[in-house]
């Protein structure tokens, strides 16, 4: 991501390809044809992509599709997929009910025996 | 290719994008220089809040034009659904304290000429049935609503640069360098870009860049996080906020609730390099989305993330000529209200730079406008 990149450069046409239709992240249901065209659109970097088709936003949070998504943004930009920076995983790790997260039992030192 | 342009603009968040896709539509030859990526900073990690009430006065105008003549047709306009809703604001009160400082809020928006109200319990509950029995009241403003700030920052970026406007990623901007007296080469650590004319939009980096021409806006940088909720059935589509900030938000147009907060710590728990998440925020967010929502008690939190907002010392952006910089403008300090406003505010941009003046007044968000306190 600290490397410089000119958005300006060219691409070459997009092509469709036989497999374009093939579900990439299943959660949100993102085909591989929508990340190659999110790429010929203008996004390169994996954050642009998820922000844009929200790929590994859903439930599983990308642990399904992170690297097929990588793999396909590095061979549309003809690059090494280890070039581009993974997307940041937050917390939780998992869903987690609001519920659950917000119990946190708050007490005063008068609690404490 | 060579660093000329009509234009610079530095930082490539909503503010920038929005620039320079108004600049481009009307000809200008526009470079965007932005250190990390498109979109890094508040602008795809805010409530998307499109609202007038609870602003200050002085932004309010920005605001009423955006909702007004731009918003309604943005998603046509940049061709791309940015999930703008035009369905209300409510902001929400449980006690009587809460709902004085609404009254005050609505006291002084409605001097501005905005169409907003107080409501009671009854009245809210006929616009959301899911809140909980215990609020009171709220304001009530009816054209505000909410958009997706992730979508639209990328809209405005894809079409500026099918329009022509050079994106330049990984320039890290140091110095902005005069030359015989006029604000004219962005020095970057590696490369020197030259134009016309400036526009620094770089949120808080905004501030050690006006340094290098002597210009210094009162700035801070703050921490504030979100989180996403699984989607769930539509239940509703007005942006919420209440009294005390426990918590602000919307369900997206994907079924998700997104929310906001705090958790009153965050001035000392922040990475200054990394906006990293803290395990008491979400926490306390949830305590507040229960509070006022006790049916999404079960709904799973999926994603939390922090983003920083560019506090100014008064709360209101600097949208500036500088007089001692000719040849720079300044769109900085947005202060975490600045999503709503974008499209205004780019508009403006493109005028300053196309006109010469922007077509609202914006004499009360000039960049000399700070003065001690006595």
């Amino acid at each position: 991501m600290n490397k410089i990149i000119d958005r300006s450069i060219d691409l070459g046409p997009y092509w469709p390809q036989e497999d374009d239709d093939l579900i990439i992240c299943r959660c949100e249901e993102v085909t591989k044809g929508e990340i190659r065209k999110a790429v010929h659109e203008g996004m390169v970097t994996l954050t642009e992509i998820r922000r844009y088709l929200r790929t590994g936003m859903g439930l599983c949070q990308g642990q399904t599709c992170a690297k097929l998504v990588k793999n396909i943004v590095a061979r549309e930009l003809k690059i090494a997929p280890n070039e581009l920076e993974s997307a940041v995983s937050r917390a939780p790790a998992r869903p987690v009910e609001m519920r659950v997260l917000a119990n946190e039992v708050i007490t005063g030192g008068e609690n404490h025996e | 290719m060579n660093n000329n342009s009509d234009v610079l603009i530095i930082g490539g968040g909503v503010i920038g994008c929005a620039t320079a896709y108004y600049l481009a539509k009307q000809g200008v030859n526009v470079t965007v220089l932005e250190k990390k990526q498109i979109g890094e900073g508040g602008s795809s990690r805010n409530g998307g809040g499109v609202r007038q009430s609870g602003r200050d006065p002085r932004e309010l105008p920005l605001a009423m034009a955006g909702i007004k003549n731009l918003w309604p047709t943005l998603s046509e306009e940049l061709g791309m659904d940015v999930e703008y809703y035009k369905k209300g604001n409510l902001r929400l009160a449980k006690t009587a304290g809460h709902i004085k400082i609404l009254e005050g809020l609505t006291e002084r928006a409605v001097a501005k000429g905005l169409d907003v109200k107080m409501i009671d319990a009854q009245e809210v509950k006929a616009i959301c049935p899911y809140l909980s029995d215990e609020v009171i009241g709220a304001s009530w403003c009816d054209t505000d609503g909410h958009a997706n700030p992730m979508l639209t920052t990328l809209a405005y970026y894809k079409n500026a640069r099918r329009l022509g406007v050079r994106f330049i990623t990984g320039e890290n901007v140091v110095e902005i360098k005069k030359i015989r007296g006029k604000a004219r080469q962005v020095i970057t650590e590696q490369n020197i870009y030259e134009a016309e004319q400036i526009i620094l939009a770089a949120g808080y980096e905004s501030r050690a860049i006006a340094n290098t021409v002597g210009i210094d806006i009162p700035m801070n940088r703050v921490l504030l996080e979100a989180l996403a909720t699984e989607p769930q059935g539509k239940m509703f589509e007005q942006m919420l906020g209440t009294a005390e900030a426990d918590f602000y938000g919307h369900q997206s147009t994907h079924g998700s609730f997104v929310f906001g907060g705090s958790s009153g710590f965050d001035a000392y728990t922040s990475n200054f390099d990394t906006p990293i998440n803290n395990s008491q925020t979400a926490a306390c967010i949830c305590r507040g989305i229960i509070g006022y929502f006790p049916i999404l008690a079960d709904a799973k939190i999926v994603r939390t993330w922090a983003g920083w907002i560019d506090e100014c010392a008064d709360h209101v952006p600097v949208i500036s000529f500088v007089e001692e910089v000719p040849g720079l403008i300044l769109a900085c300090a947005f202060t975490g209200h600045g999503f709503g406003i974008s499209p205004m505010v780019g508009t403006l941009l493109a005028e300053m730079i196309v006109d010469g003046k922007p077509s609202l007044d914006l004499y009360e968000l000039r960049y000399d406008r700070f003065k001690t306190k006595l």
